[in-house]
């Protein structure tokens, strides 16, 4: 599950929430979440004449599933074949130095490319905004895009950066102490997004 | 992981699949228009050479590039040392610039050993005398692993001047550790003589082991490091245990030729093995990049609270390997040569790894022992 606790560390890898009891309050079910994205793909086609150019890169983890998604959906609803792929962001983090070294995760550029084309960067949840800045760098380095676009499933609020998303599926508000956990199938057996009190605060 | 990378034997599966999978991601950055990560910028890091090396110090200086670290570079020829400068004296000027990570290749075993107590930065040995030679091991597997999968369960013959190789001292325990069967081809004379109490089998029969080999790693007669005789002639050993064409027929039709470099073409290796697409020279080259930048990364971006890879435990998990290197060296086959006791302390100082408490030199030397 997507554990999203400290502003400097807006994505910490997911060990350790197989002990923490699941719980806290349900923000969003399967159906909530079929739905936002479902709108979404639809917000692209507008936004993008036609989803024309479009490449869609998830942040992993669970970022990725939800860019597959929405390619699935959008080929769906409009007969369109989005590329899908991914960007790890873990090596233009901001926070390197405050944790323990982290695994990568894997990056896949379709084989289209990015430059020249409209890259919409899909994130389960955005919080401070770093993950993003991370992203933007990591795209920098990949290629040159017309333009980049951002789609998350959740903001939660507290940016730390300029950052605004193109694309909401829903605004939460939170208060900091709190953790908004993001489950799916693909990474976690279930779709569901919860609220719950950090686990330091709720100690 | 722990702080430094001293020797193969103290890498944990974990740590060393950790490394393998890293590298495979980095690898994917060569491909990239701008193959250099923001990863390491504002660390140092010093290539310090006390032996002669191409391979090795070009491929450490192109991987800390490639993650933006700063690298001086530092040989012995035409520096103090050339004045009668120690390496403890080297070492504190190091670290009195602020070395983030030392590299070091020294012709004394257990250099970089010493070298660790001295300096505050990470040590990464990039081989000592005859000892390790622990990124050279990681790049092999990392070879044979994109060439063929595993390296879990293949067959790997490595061939040659073993007592002096600190390569395929590093390969047998690293290979171990990822659960490739190992044989090690070589003269009576060029095994060490407490070769009896490695994880591996031995073979005096070049041409019976070939048939059953998925990797053959031909390694180098060094010279340089004999003072007696260890064989007739050259003739005679290239006659024996070189890899020429004929010999490489018997190889399975997958099988692959590595070499750590560098070769002497027509003694251990024929040049039509060497320029055969079964040899992975060129690709050991490369892959070397990939898995150094690895290194750089897991030593280098954590914390310097929680060093290396493992969050939790890793003080103790260390602690009880230190124990557990201690009951080895007990064992009556661990104390031959002193293979056994060396082993043994670099557990020793490695278990301190993990300790956070580092500017504290003598917290490093306490140990459960």
């Amino acid at each position: 599950m997507a554990e999203i606790t400290s502003p400097a560390g807006p994505r910490p890898e997911p060990v350790g929430s197989a002990k923490s009891e699941r719980g806290g309050k349900s923000v969003l079910g399967p159906d909530e979440i079929r739905r936002a994205l479902t709108r979404i793909g639809h917000e692209i086609l507008e936004r993008t004449d036609g989803a024309e150019d479009v490449v869609l890169l998830g942040i992993p983890t669970r970022g990725v599933p939800l860019a597959r998604r929405l390619a699935a959906r959008l080929a769906e609803t409009e007969g369109i074949r989005v590329p899908v792929g991914s960007l790890d962001i873990t090596l233009y983090r901001d926070d390197l130095r405050l944790r323990p070294a982290r695994a990568l995760g894997h990056t896949e550029v379709p084989g289209s490319g990015i430059d020249g084309m409209v890259v919409v960067l899909v994130d389960d949840v955005l919080f401070s905004g770093r993950t993003v800045r991370a992203a933007l760098d990591a795209l920098n380095d990949i290629g040159r895009p017309r333009a980049v676009q951002l789609a998350v499933l959740v903001d939660r609020g507290h940016r730390e950066l300029p950052v605004r998303p193109d694309y909401v599926g829903k605004n939460i508000p939170t208060a900091k102490r709190e953790v908004v956990r993001v489950a799916l199938s693909e990474t976690d057996g279930e779709d569901s997004v919860t609220l719950q009190l950090a686990p330091e605060a709720a100690r | 992981m722990n702080r430094h990378l001293i020797s193969a034997a103290d890498l944990s599966l974990d740590d060393a699949v950790a490394i393998l999978d890293t590298a495979e991601e980095l690898a994917h950055l060569a491909e990239r228009p701008i193959p250099k990560l923001p990863t390491l910028r504002g660390r140092t890091v010093v290539n310090l050479f006390y032996e002669d090396s191409t391979r090795t110090r070009i491929s450490f200086e192109a991987a800390a590039k490639r993650l933006s670290a700063d690298v001086i570079n530092f040989s012995a020829k035409g520096s103090s040392v050339a004045k009668g400068e120690s390496l403890k004296d080297t070492a504190l000027t190091l670290q009195a610039m602020g070395a983030d990570a030392v590299v070091v290749r020294h012709s004394a075993s257990g250099a970089p050993h010493r070298l660790a107590r001295w300096v505050s930065g990470s040590v990464i040995n990039a081989g000592d005398g005859t000892h390790e030679h622990p990124t050279q091991a990681l790049l092999d597997a990392f070879t044979m692993r994109r060439r063929l999968g595993g390296p879990d369960g293949l067959r790997v013959t490595i061939v040659g001047d073993i007592l002096h190789s600190r390569v395929a001292r590093s390969n047998v325990w690293l290979l171990r550790t990822l659960g490739a069967e190992v044989t090690l081809v070589a003269p009576p004379t060029l095994l060490p003589v407490a070769v009896d109490g490695w994880p591996c089998s031995v073979s005096y029969d070049f041409d019976s082991v070939l048939p059953a080999s998925d990797v053959v790693m031909m390694l180098r007669v060094q010279h340089e490091r004999m003072s007696d005789a260890f064989f007739p002639s050259v003739r005679e050993y290239s006659r024996r245990y070189g890899l020429d064409g004929d010999r490489m027929a018997l190889l399975p039709d997958h099988a692959i030729v590595m070499h750590p470099g560098p070769m002497n073409r027509g003694v251990e290796i024929a040049a039509e093995v060497a320029d055969s697409p079964r040899s992975t020279i060129v690709e050991q080259v490369t892959n070397g990049v990939s898995v150094r930048m690895a290194v750089l990364y897991l030593l280098l971006s954590g914390s310097r609270e929680h060093d290396g890879l493992g969050e939790h435990g890793v003080a103790e998990k260390d602690a009880e390997k230190h124990a557990a290197g201690n009951r080895e060296a007990d064992k009556p086959e661990a104390g031959k040569r002193g293979a056994g006791k060396r082993r043994a302390g670099e557990r020793e100082l490695v278990a301190a790894g993990g300790n956070p408490s580092r500017p504290r030199t003598g917290a490093r030397t306490r140990g459960p022992a």
